[in-house]
């Protein structure tokens, strides 16, 4: 009987084991690239529309929607359509693997653009590296994502460990009896704020900025409160926070209830977001003199950043200063993948990958050059300030606006 | 000191707030045996309630209670009937696929009508803090909690002073003998329901004018209410305030002395400890029935 069993359990086994392998021949051989030489280019995109990261999602969305409408009004990319494909990761990096997996052996996507944050960029690269597909994208800027060695994950924006760069060497570069004297650091334990704060930290304390409070916080932290307390009590003169959105608008709501003060604040990101902040910190009033750098600005000279800002007003309303930082990391990726694609006059993507590797490209957010790991040796970090309703670049000279404001204006009564 | 006794003040107002959101999910379980996990999406849509009086009626957070409650209320009311009624068999175990299938529906509809973006619950108190020897306490968790304070106490009157208190009491106790006695089980559910419904109303405000918010934050939510009950004891309101500023003391206090990173193990161990020791939590189900 048990033989009996025995057998029967071999043969369905080897039966599923043989269909299994067919399977993973055939999901091999119709991978790489290319669904048919007809009809329009498909793009597979995983983006969050819940979850932590729904509100960058929803910008990401907009970039990446922008761009698809501009180049389809120029005639598409090798004379067809683009069509974009979206899947929703709920910001679960097991949800993203799953969805890239869907787009190239399902979908049969011709080409992959990134998802939104480091912590989503990692595996999203595992999975088109493992299909041989190329993964251009603009907010997997951690350092983690460069260290997996990997060959096929380019980043169009300012690689991330360098971000706050511009901001500590502002405050190094003051003259010793203004300089501020001492700095509380909190971050998220997340592969994109911590690098940020700690190379920003190593600058600070070089100049001789101590360090009166440093934590790392849980991404999943929901009661900010006792981490603003711990930075109310240091009394630093510099506020540095590796924060998203809802992280630094609590921040900012408790050191205005302690009627704290900071002579300079500054967060990895949040403030970028336009009406976002505005709406989840109460206005402008309380916005002015706080910090945030980036690698993009609405009137930054570059290609089609003109026409991407004024095509996003048309489509959406609001200002310029409403527009996410999102949005033109977005844009970037599909100007670049563009114009590699053009340049191959083809969507192999060994020879994609190949070209983004050598290449030199123009993106929305200036020029993009990939190193041997895929980060963007060619972008800029500039500092931008909220001065009077407007997130102006402040820092460096050559395009800051205004000077920086500091210290920094005191929390409306 | 003045740094532990800010964490421990912190904890108390904040865990308020924890109490009023967690109140009604414990009320729910006491008396109908179903756990609810929308309880967390309950309180988001009625932050987003708050949020819309505010932004396009212009009405003030606190007296937009006036409305959002009532209609917390009802809605709970009608998900009762059309949801869980209809539920007769494993009702603990399918009430938690059914609620959780409508925390979802909520989500989803949150974000058709509001967006994915981010926002915040402001007044003119939402920054405004009162200085208490060395810090600023502030106002709006002061105010939270007063209003947590107050509905607690209405909740216990309803519950220890009314005809329909005695009703779900007996129905906590024995819903069959409640049954036998002529009480409308159905219909006390159904009100049970709507009343824990209604405090997340209350629960939401206070939730959406201390943190940003976006339809999702109920994932967050919903584990530490479930934590707070557990700790609590299912179905023990008194228990749910106790454990909820119980939960924020430690965490606070653990936050300001050591490290954000370790805020909720500590908590947790304790948890764990206390549950090998009463495993029906601090305040069970049998010592709230004797109350």
């Amino acid at each position: 009987m048990t033989g009996q069993y025995s057998k029967r359990f071999y043969r369905v086994f080897s039966f599923f084991g043989i269909l299994a392998c067919l399977a993973m021949t055939l999901a091999a051989c119709s991978t790489g690239g290319g669904s048919s030489s007809s009809g329009p280019i498909t793009i597979g995109i995983s983006l969050s529309t819940s979850g932590d990261f729904s509100a960058d999602g929803k910008a990401f969305t907009q970039g990446y929607q922008l761009w698809a409408k501009d180049i389809n009004a120029k005639g598409g990319l090798l004379g067809r359509q683009v069509k974009l494909v979206f899947l929703n990761d709920a910001s679960s990096p097991q949800q993203v693997t799953t969805n890239y997996q869907t787009l190239i052996t399902q979908d049969k996507v011709d080409l992959l653009f990134g998802p939104f944050s480091t912590l989503l960029t990692k595996p999203a690269s595992v999975i088109a590296n493992r299909y041989g597909y190329a993964l251009v994208e603009g907010a997997g800027g951690g350092p983690s994502v460069f260290t997996q060695g990997l060959h096929n994950v380019f980043d169009v924006s300012l690689p991330v460990a360098n971000n706050l760069n511009s901001f500590a060497n502002y405050i190094a570069a003051m003259p010793a009896a203004t300089r501020p004297k001492s700095a509380a650091y909190a971050t998220e334990d997340d592969p994109f704020t911590q690098p940020q704060v700690d190379s920003a930290r190593a600058i600070l304390e070089a100049a001789g900025v101590t360090t009166a409070y440093y934590k790392v916080y849980p991404a999943e932290t929901t009661d900010f409160t006792p981490i603003a307390a711990g930075m109310v009590n240091a009394k630093a003169q510099v506020v540095v926070t590796g924060t998203l959105l809802p992280d630094v608008s609590a921040f900012i709501q408790a050191f205005h209830q302690q009627h704290y003060n900071p002579e300079a604040f500054i967060a990895t990101a949040g403030p970028d977001q336009g009406t976002q902040f505005l709406q989840s910190i109460g206005g402008a009033a309380t916005a002015e003199g706080i910090m945030v750098p980036n690698g993009w600005y609405p009137d930054l000279n570059a290609p089609g950043n003109a026409q991407m800002v004024s095509e996003y007003i048309a489509q959406y309303g609001g200002t310029k200063s409403d527009i996410s930082s999102d949005v033109p990391e977005a844009y970037s990726v599909g100007q670049v993948i563009a114009q590699a694609v053009t340049q191959n006059n083809s969507l192999d993507q060994t020879k994609l990958i190949a070209t983004l590797h050598s290449g030199t490209f123009q993106s929305v957010q200036g020029p993009v050059k990939f190193d041997s790991t895929g980060q963007n040796t060619q972008a800029q970090a500039y500092l931008f300030q909220w001065q009077n309703s407007q997130l102006i670049p402040v820092f460096p000279a050559n395009v800051a606006t205004a000077p920086v404001e500091f210290p920094k204006a005191n929390w409306p009564a | 000191m003045s740094l532990v006794l800010q964490g421990i003040v912190t904890g108390i107002l904040t865990g308020g707030v924890y109490a009023l959101m967690a109140a009604g999910l414990t009320l729910i379980f006491g008396v109908m045996d179903i756990i609810n996990i929308a309880q967390g999406a309950f309180v988001i849509l009625g932050a987003y309630l708050s949020y819309w009086l505010s932004v396009h009626l212009h009405i003030d957070l606190f007296l937009g209670l006036f409305i959002t409650i009532p209609v917390m209320f009802v809605l709970g009311v009608i998900l009762e009937w059309l949801l869980i009624r209809p539920l007769k068999r494993d009702r603990t175990q399918l009430s938690i696929l059914v609620t959780y299938a409508l925390a979802i529906i909520i989500e989803g509809l949150l974000y058709f009508f509001f967006s994915a973006d981010n926002v915040k619950l402001f007044a003119w108190y939402t920054t405004q803090s009162i200085p208490v020897g060395p810090f600023y306490l502030p106002l709006i968790y002061l105010l939270a909690f007063a209003l947590s304070v107050v509905l607690l106490a209405a909740l216990y009157v309803l519950l220890y002073r009314t005809k329909f208190g005695r009703s779900v009491r007996a129905t906590t106790q024995n819903r069959a003998a409640a049954l036998l006695i002529g009480i409308d089980v159905e219909r006390v559910a159904a009100l049970t329901f709507g009343v824990g419904v209604a405090l997340t109303a209350a629960g939401g405000m206070a939730y959406g004018a201390t943190t940003p918010f976006t339809p999702n934050s109920h994932y967050d939510l919903i584990s530490r209410l479930l934590v707070i009950i557990i700790f609590a004891g299912m179905g023990s309101l008194g228990g749910a305030l106790i454990a909820s500023v119980g939960m924020l003391v430690i965490e606070n206090v653990t936050s300001l002395l050591w490290s954000p990173v370790w805020a909720s193990t500590v908590f947790y161990v304790l948890l764990v400890i206390i549950l090998l020791v009463r495993p029906q939590g601090l305040f069970g189900k049998f010592a709230t029935r004797n109350q």
